[in-house]
């Protein structure tokens, strides 16, 4: 069952693939003519379809994992990664269809196949629940998160357009570099997954003796080449070299060491397009996007963010209060999980308020929409796998 | 503080951009399209700035002011992750040590600074008062007049109104079926669930008004949770204790003045088993065994008042459960929460006598006595006339500059004295063999007395005992929580699910104007105009802002 929920998975990220050729065909491609004499083209349709088909497949996983384990797929990394990237394409589809845009398409989609990819680098073997998790808040709690974090992302989607579309990319700007900066982070991920897919296949493993933040003796385990080494490492593997720079005991080295390569990655990504278009890499997309209208594209991104502070207050503070106070006694506790998603909660607050009153419409609006997908990420990511808190047994 | 009399008849209180009933700009401004936020009514702030209750006043009821609150509170909140606050440093652990040997300087800095308690600090609970009182003033500046000014609004609008809004359309000259075209219209709206207002044949349709609320209904949600927050404070409203209790032991449930008390009937551990297919290969990558189940069993009894004051606690059974984590005891308020335990702390040790040497002629054989580590016996007597004392019971021992004493009541490092007397000796007056007994250890204490012990007490069992660790928990503030969260997120939904939408369409001697006005979602606005157009021949208004696409025009507007 297991195996036939993951087949799915394989299946909706091809749907997902095809929705992204041709949503990009819908733009680019040449319109032909119906028997109306109207000009038309149909790829939007198909990439619209195609979407469909995958969030269908991606439910169908859901579902068979949830009956497999007993258990929602959303409680470590790899499940919960995977639901966001479902529910941002779920978010998009339902969208889709009131603005009919075929560029919000042609960037979500791929944001999505590059979500679940990154999930899929964690283990992705069916886990236990431990106590904690043994309720059926895990599934509102969670499940709520999830939509709500993927409606935000659709805001993203619509800023990220919006900004491609209108910023002026022949000077250098600070916007310029800001808008550069996006599309390396996105880079960076997509180097990330090729090394580690890469060096994964070829089973690579450097292994080290070293001496741990305690000053005791410990070993480190590398997946990818060691490019800097843990504190006092001694290389114990026939693989691997010694690395240029040690590290000091504080710092988790082979984690820093897939940051390094994750940027390299990206770096070597950028490097290529720059090399190639001979301009910054947010100059080569505009030109495609010519035909966006940036108030309509603004429009979406609020609405998206308007749509989707509801369901995440709902999913990640009142859902999670009540969790909190069934499984860990208390409602709050300033865990540094629950910490974000206040901060998430009052910087789409904030983002509200200045926008309804302060007129932050456009490209300030479409800047925030960034910053506030970035604190999702931020959130996923960084606060559950380096700042440790009650909520870091997900992985 | 004068009012503006608009030329339509209405009289406007001083500060008032666009007239209550006729929507007349009052204040002539460029050619700009009108500012329709807040309907453009005259607001407190904006027209007393006298006193000093004017200034707070004005202070906190501007929403720049407001949202600085938000970002300094949302900076503060993150300060407050880069190191763990105190409450997560590992237990045990020393605050004044733990920060600086753990994270270097920047820790110590952290914890001087206070960061390690950042969430109870004065100037963070002062940011979340700032907070309320934000909300309170600007909600109460703008919901007065913004109703007033809805409640009164005209049907007829005046031309400068209808021309400056983002929406708008005249067919430019007369046309013949005016009248005709009106009714399409109406009938049109209706169909798409408009309320329709008319007025010397002039038309206001509206929907979703309710949705302005939406801000204001879930402030006040904000404010019952915050105060609702705010009254933990006082005693009586939380309780925050924890019991132990052994398997098969009672004990009085903290903060319920002894009235109720819990007996655990057992507590249990249960791990995953690895053999299950569907978490098999979980299992063996992490190569440790994972806890399926935390459980104590529990019986909640009440003591029973029968009115004879220290004749003993009678207790009655309330109920049993089995409370694991995420599956609390409830009960009157209170709520018991498995929060930890201890396997295998020590319960009883069995001891025998024995003679040192062997030439002792009294048969000791029957001599075999158990100590409960709890509550125990200070005296053993046997039929064979030896007698056993103990002289001092030390729980959890330790030397304590060469004096002996116990941290606490757990057995956790028990260390018994005792005292031997044989058939012969007198325990009143005469001293008798005396001994340090505990966990591996056998000491004898008056060795310089009586020279050699002749007896030895020997350890021959160890009985243990699981305990369990239990939350007492009663949080009176919970529902108030529960309403103000619920009232928030009516509001919220209210405020972000729904729309104020208006369209006007008046007939000015057979020159339609079309206007129309939408506090979000111009997109759906825009869908209406078109399906109205489309069954009525209307004139389609135009998004005034799509003729000037750029970023200028977007600020200036709003």
């Amino acid at each position: 069952m297991v195996q036939l929920s993951s087949n799915f998975l394989l299946v909706s990220f091809f749907m997902f693939l095809a929705a992204t050729i041709f949503f990009t065909v819908s733009i680019t491609g040449k319109k032909f003519e119906n028997r109306q004499g109207q000009l038309k083209n149909k790829a939007g349709l198909l990439g619209y379809i195609s979407s469909v088909v995958a969030v269908v497949a991606a439910i169908t996983y859901f579902i068979l994992r949830w009956i497999a384990a007993g258990h929602a797929p959303v409680s470590n990394m790899f499940e919960y990664t995977t639901f966001l990237g479902i529910a941002m394409a779920l978010a998009f589809v339902i969208i889709y269809p009131i603005y009919k845009n075929n560029y919000i398409g042609l960037i979500t989609m791929p944001i999505v196949m590059l979500i679940i990819v990154y999930a899929s680098m964690f283990p992705t073997e069916v886990q236990p629940l431990i106590p904690a998790l043994q309720s059926i808040w895990l599934e509102i709690h969670v499940i709520t998160v999830a939509l709500g974090q993927g409606i935000l992302a659709i805001g993203f989607v619509g800023g990220l357009l919006y900004l491609l579309r209108v910023i002026d990319f022949k000077k250098v700007t600070k916007k310029v570099i800001g808008v550069e900066f996006i599309l390396f982070t996105i880079f960076c991920v997509v180097g990330y997954i090729l090394f580690s897919i890469s060096f994964g296949a070829m089973n690579y493993e450097a292994t080290f003796d070293y001496i741990n933040e305690r000053g005791n003796e410990a070993n480190m385990v590398y997946n990818k080449p060691p490019l800097v080494g843990p504190n006092e490492g001694v290389l114990t593997s026939d693989t691997g070299f010694n690395p240029l720079v040690s590290t000091p005991a504080i710092i988790v080295s082979n984690d820093l060491n897939t940051v390094i390569w994750s940027i390299l990655g990206g770096l070597l990504l950028y490097g290529l397009l720059l090399l190639l278009f001979r301009k910054p890499i947010g100059g080569a997309i505009q030109p495609l996007l010519k035909n966006v209208n940036p108030r309509s594209v603004d429009e979406l991104s609020y609405r998206a963010i308007a749509i989707g502070f509801p369901v995440f207050t709902l999913g990640g503070l009142i859902f999670a209060m009540i969790w909190a106070q069934i499984a860990w006694t208390r409602f709050w506790g300033w865990d540094p999980k629950e910490v974000w998603a206040l901060i998430t909660f009052l910087f789409y607050a904030a983002y509200l308020h200045l926008r309804l009153s302060k007129g932050w419409h456009g490209e300030r609006s479409a800047w925030l929409c960034v910053i506030g997908f970035a604190l999702i990420m931020f959130n996923l990511i960084f606060v559950n796998l380096v700042i440790a808190g009650l909520h870091s047994y997900a992985l | 503080m004068e009012k503006v009399k608009c030329e339509c008849g209405h009289v406007n209180p001083y500060g008032t951009y666009l007239c209550e009933s006729c929507g007349k700009p009052l204040i002539e401004e460029d050619d700009s399209l009108v500012n329709m936020r807040y309907e453009g009514v005259a607001r407190r702030s904006q027209t007393y700035k006298k006193t000093i209750v004017d200034k707070i006043w004005n202070f906190f009821s501007s929403v720049k002011v407001g949202i600085w609150i938000i970002v300094i509170l949302l900076l503060a909140s993150a300060l407050g992750t880069i190191f763990p606050q105190e409450m997560y440093i590992p237990p045990g652990e020393n605050p004044t040590i733990f920060y600086e040997q753990e994270y270097g300087t920047l820790g110590k800095l952290y914890y001087q600074l206070g960061f390690h308690n950042l969430y109870s600090s004065w100037w963070y609970m002062l940011l979340i008062a700032a907070l309320g009182v934000s909300l309170v003033i600007c909600s109460l500046d703008r919901v007065v007049p913004l109703h007033r000014a809805l409640k009164t609004q005209r049907v007829t609008r005046h031309t400068k109104f209808l021309e400056k809004q983002r929406f708008f359309a005249t067919s430019e000259e007369a046309i013949e079926n005016a009248e005709e075209v009106m009714q399409k219209a109406e009938k049109a709206l209706r169909e798409k669930k408009y309320k329709i207002y008319n007025e010397n044949g002039n038309l206001l349709a509206e929907k979703g008004r309710f949705s302005r609320w939406g801000p204001y209904v879930n402030h006040i949600g904000i404010i019952i949770f915050l105060i609702g927050a705010m009254l933990r404070f006082f005693p009586e409203m939380y309780i925050d204790e924890y019991i132990w209790v052994r398997d098969g032991q009672e004990t009085v449930i903290k903060g319920t003045d002894g009235e109720y008390f819990l007996r655990n009937d057992q507590f249990i551990i249960e791990l995953y088993d690895e053999e299950d297919e569907r978490f098999r290969e979980a299992l063996e990558r992490t190569g440790s065994p994972v806890v399926q189940t935390y459980q104590t069993s529990a019986t909640l009894l009440r003591r029973v008042d029968n009115g004879a004051v220290g004749l003993g606690t009678e207790l009655e059974e309330v109920k049993q459960h089995d409370i694991r984590v995420n599956d609390p005891l409830t009960f009157d308020g209170f709520s018991l929460y498995q929060v930890d335990y201890k396997l295998n702390e020590l319960s009883e040790f069995t001891f025998t006598l024995e003679a040192v040497q062997d030439e002792v002629e009294e048969d000791l054989s029957e001599i075999e006595f158990t100590v409960n580590l709890y509550e125990p016996e200070m005296v053993y007597e046997f039929d064979n006339g030896f007698r056993i004392e103990i002289m001092q019971y030390f729980p959890n021992y330790r030397m304590n500059d060469g004096v002996p004493e116990t941290i606490n009541r757990i057995p956790d490092n028990p260390r018994i004295i005792f005292e031997v007397f044989t058939p012969e000796m007198d325990p009143e007056t005469d001293t008798g063999e005396i001994s340090l007994i505990g966990v591996q250890v056998n000491e004898p204490l008056n060795e310089q007395i009586n020279g050699e012990n002749q007896y030895r007490i020997r350890m021959i069992g160890v009985d243990m005992n699981n305990v369990t660790a239990l939350t007492v928990r009663r949080d009176r503030t919970l529902p108030i929580l529960a309403v103000g969260g619920a009232i928030f997120m009516i509001g919220l939904i209210q405020g972000s699910y729904w729309y104020h939408r208006r369209l006007w369409i008046q007939n000015r001697n057979g020159v339609l104007w079309v206007a129309g006005h939408a506090n979000k979602n111009w997109h759906g606005l825009e869908k209406d105009f078109d399906y109205v157009a489309s069954k009525s021949q209307i004139p389609v208004p135009v998004d005034q802002l799509d003729k000037d696409m750029s970023d200028e025009t977007e600020s200036r507007n709003d």
